[in-house]
């Protein structure tokens, strides 16, 4: 063998341990926080009845996962298995051919309508990914702050005022919420508090088929109140980040924290002995029916390029039995299954929330479906709206107006 | 004499080709790509040429465009700060070190020097902190001579955000044009002030009307260096305020409006296409602006022999 035949057998090699093994998966996600749960539990757990297929978790920080998803899709370097968000962004990746079509999947039938719904064409026929699990919005509250000032749970507005006027004259920051980021003014309080105003799927169903505008009264009135919120929230809240918001509130020094189920894990592994609770969005008058942001969140599916095709289905069927449903909705906090199985959910603060299905009706977030189609991008304007209303540099009226004015293109 | 292969002057051109080579191959053909890649559309079918379409898309599109002007503008501001702001800081600071008698001058240069050397990232992190209303120092530090009641969060504010974050660009490289001409001043032969000196002219008259005039292609230099250095930024307005560049695109530049654009953002897919359209009319603004300084400004320059 010349040196030459050598060196390029010698790159050669080399260029085949980079590419991965056959039976080796690996998963694309936004889930940085999971990773350990991940490593330590779910992958273990799946290898103990499929020991020959190695999988590994490779999760991009949230705000970068769509972007740089679709450049390694596009460029033929994407993961096996890739995390699915809801609705029109995965739909999109299939109908580029990016997703595999999994209607023939066994486990794909452990699922009900309503779960399979955000991973489908709009007609229904071919489902895309594997429903994995739901979030529910709502707020934490810290239980040791509310006994010592005597305050109890408000179920209607005019007591969450009243609480929040009793905190603002305490040492506690009222809420933990600062709009540096923008997104969560939308994310987990537009579409928190929402669905109370306008009825939940009725009022967003409307909105889809344009029989109503965002500036209409009942798409107005949670900007108005969260208008409102302003005076409650921590000084300078305008330049606090989400992590300076969950660093708050878990440190004890703010009361309430308007959030969703997927930071029950946060605040579990990072304010341990913190007693929290959580409460649904306040209603206006007692007794009113309540709604719930109950949102299909996370589904996984498969990359059509993948050479592991039948190790990936292998997968994506464990994903859809009981086994693996208690272990996510058990392990990672504030993730709930969506299976048909009947789960049993250990965590105090995530049976409280999960059990609002039951009291009250669930939709999803606002402008996840059909409305986000477009080359606008309308998830931003309403990022941009909330934080403007929250800021008070914009009327509820003028912010809705502005968000419209994107939808009407 | 005739031409022949021997009068060819070899040794310039292989001299020349390694460096045309490389800056073709990484410069030059990259560029052009771009500006050709921003004549197309990716569609169903491919990808398909649509001409000056993508141009009138950002510059008329209601909502690209408000974002695109929206960048520009406050690209404008980020840069008019940076000439306003640093490079008569570096001035100020390059006069001070080429004193004869300053003590320590070494020191502070390399001091002043340092936020160059450290990572963006870094600089972004640290003044984030710096300026944090929960955990920052500045509360205290400005309690502690009484200016607590002044104390903003100037990074959220729509009205501030841009201007603090101009400040800290500065802040991290006001070290590069102070070098620049602080090693132009020490160029100014000593002559020249010595004679100045001995014909009783006062220390603020040598500094105004010989060692200024002599320094003035340096300043020029500096300020189109600034001017390109600007309108590419995108780091610092990323690690801060990320791609979003909030509050409400207050802090937005032609390079987050790119990185939007090209890689998407959230629910907005990225286009390679549109990016690319952007991309030439950041490098067409660069350009516009570069020729405006060689055609008419470096003209009037006028270079002293020294």
């Amino acid at each position: 063998m010349t040196f030459k035949t050598q060196l390029a057998s010698a790159i050669m090699l080399g260029l085949m341990g980079l590419s991965a093994q056959a039976g080796e998966l690996t998963i694309e996600s936004w889930r940085v926080d999971d990773k350990a749960l991940w490593e330590e539990h779910i992958i273990p757990t799946f290898n103990k009845t499929h020991p020959d297929i190695k999988i590994k978790f490779a999760p991009t920080a949230p705000t970068e996962y769509n972007a740089s998803l679709n450049t390694r899709l596009s460029g033929g370097t994407a993961g096996d298995l890739i995390t699915c968000r809801p609705f029109d962004i995965s739909l999109e990746l299939f109908t580029k051919g990016q997703l595999t079509d999994l209607s023939q999947l066994e486990g794909i039938k452990n699922f009900s309508d309503v779960a399979k719904s955000a991973w489908q064409t709009d007609d229904g026929k071919a489902t895309f990914c594997m429903p994995m699990a739901s979030v529910i919005h709502g707020f934490f509250y810290n239980q040791d702050i509310f006994k010592e000032l005597e305050l109890a749970v408000p179920n209607t507005e005019e007591e969450f005022f009243a609480v929040l006027e009793k905190l603002k004259g305490s040492k506690y920051t009222p809420i933990a919420l600062g709009t540096n980021d923008g997104w969560e003014t939308h994310q987990t309080v537009y579409t928190n508090i929402g669905p109370n105003y306008w009825k939940g799927e009725e009022g967003r169903k409307q909105l889809v088929e344009k029989k109503a505008k965002l500036t209409d009264p009942q798409f107005v009135a949670p900007y108005t109140q969260m208008a409102k919120w302003s005076a409650y929230m921590g000084n300078g809240y305008q330049s606090q980040t989400y992590g300076d918001s969950q660093n708050l509130f878990a440190l004890g020094r703010a009361a309430i924290y308007p959030g969703g189920s997927w930071d029950i894990a946060y605040f579990n592994t990072n304010a341990e002995g913190m007693k929290y609770g959580a409460f649904k969005p306040p209603v206006a008058k007692a007794g009113d029916k309540c709604y719930i942001s109950d949102h299909t969140d996370i589904g996984m599916g498969i990359n059509p390029a993948s050479k592991n095709v039948k190790e990936a289905e292998a997968f994506l069927n464990w994903l859809a039995s009981a086994e693996f449903a208690e272990l996510y909705t058990n392990k990672v906090s504030g993730f709930f299954s969506l299976s048909n199985h009947s789960i049993n959910v250990t965590d105090p603060v995530a049976a409280e929330m999960v059990s609002w299905r039951k009291q009250c009706d669930s939709t999803i977030r606002l402008n996840a479906q059909v409305l986000n189609r477009g080359k606008d991008d309308l998830e931003t304007a309403f990022w941009n709206a909330g934080q403007a209303v929250v800021n008070v540099t914009a009327k509820p009226e003028e912010a809705a107006a502005k968000v419209q004015a994107i939808l009407d293109k | 004499m005739t031409y022949s292969l021997k009068n060819v002057p070899w040794h310039i051109l292989v001299f020349l080709l390694p460096g045309f080579v490389i800056y073709t191959l990484f410069s030059a053909l990259p560029l052009l790509d771009t500006m050709i890649l921003s004549f197309f559309r990716d569609s169903s079918l491919g990808r398909e040429f649509i001409g000056l379409a993508n141009y009138q898309h950002v510059l008329t599109d209601p909502n690209m465009s408000a974002e695109f002007w929206n960048a520009l503008w406050n690209n404008v501001k980020f840069f008019l700060i940076h000439v306003f702001v640093q490079n008569p800081i570096g001035l100020l600071l390059a006069a001070l070190l080429s004193l004869k008698d300053l003590r320590g001058a070494r020191t502070y240069r390399t001091l002043i020097f340092m936020p160059t050397l450290l990572s963006v990232v870094i600089i972004g992190f640290i003044w984030q902190l710096i300026l944090s209303p929960l955990w920052g120092v500045s509360t205290t530090i400005m309690g502690a001579v009484g200016l607590e009641g002044w104390f903003q969060p100037w990074l959220g504010k729509e009205s501030s955000a841009l201007i603090t974050l101009a400040l800290i660009s500065v802040w991290q490289f006001v070290g590069i044009p102070m070098m620049l001409i602080y090693a132009s001043l020490l160029a100014i032969p000593d002559e020249l002030l010595d004679a100045a000196y001995v014909d009783g002219a006062s220390p603020m008259r040598i500094f105004w009307q010989i060692k200024l005039p002599l320094i003035l292609p340096t300043l020029g230099l500096v300020t189109i260096l600034t001017f390109i250095g600007n309108f590419n930024a995108f780091d610092l307005i990323y690690a801060v305020k990320g791609a979003l560049a909030g509050p409400n695109f207050s802090t937005d530049i032609l390079g987050t409006y790119f990185y939007r654009t090209f890689f998407g953002f959230q629910s907005n897919l990225g286009s390679p296409t549109l990016g690319a359209t952007v991309a030439t009319l950041m490098f067409l603004i660069i350009l516009a602006g570069v020729m405006v300084y060689f055609y008419i400004v470096q003209r009037r320059l006028h270079r002293y022999p020294m």
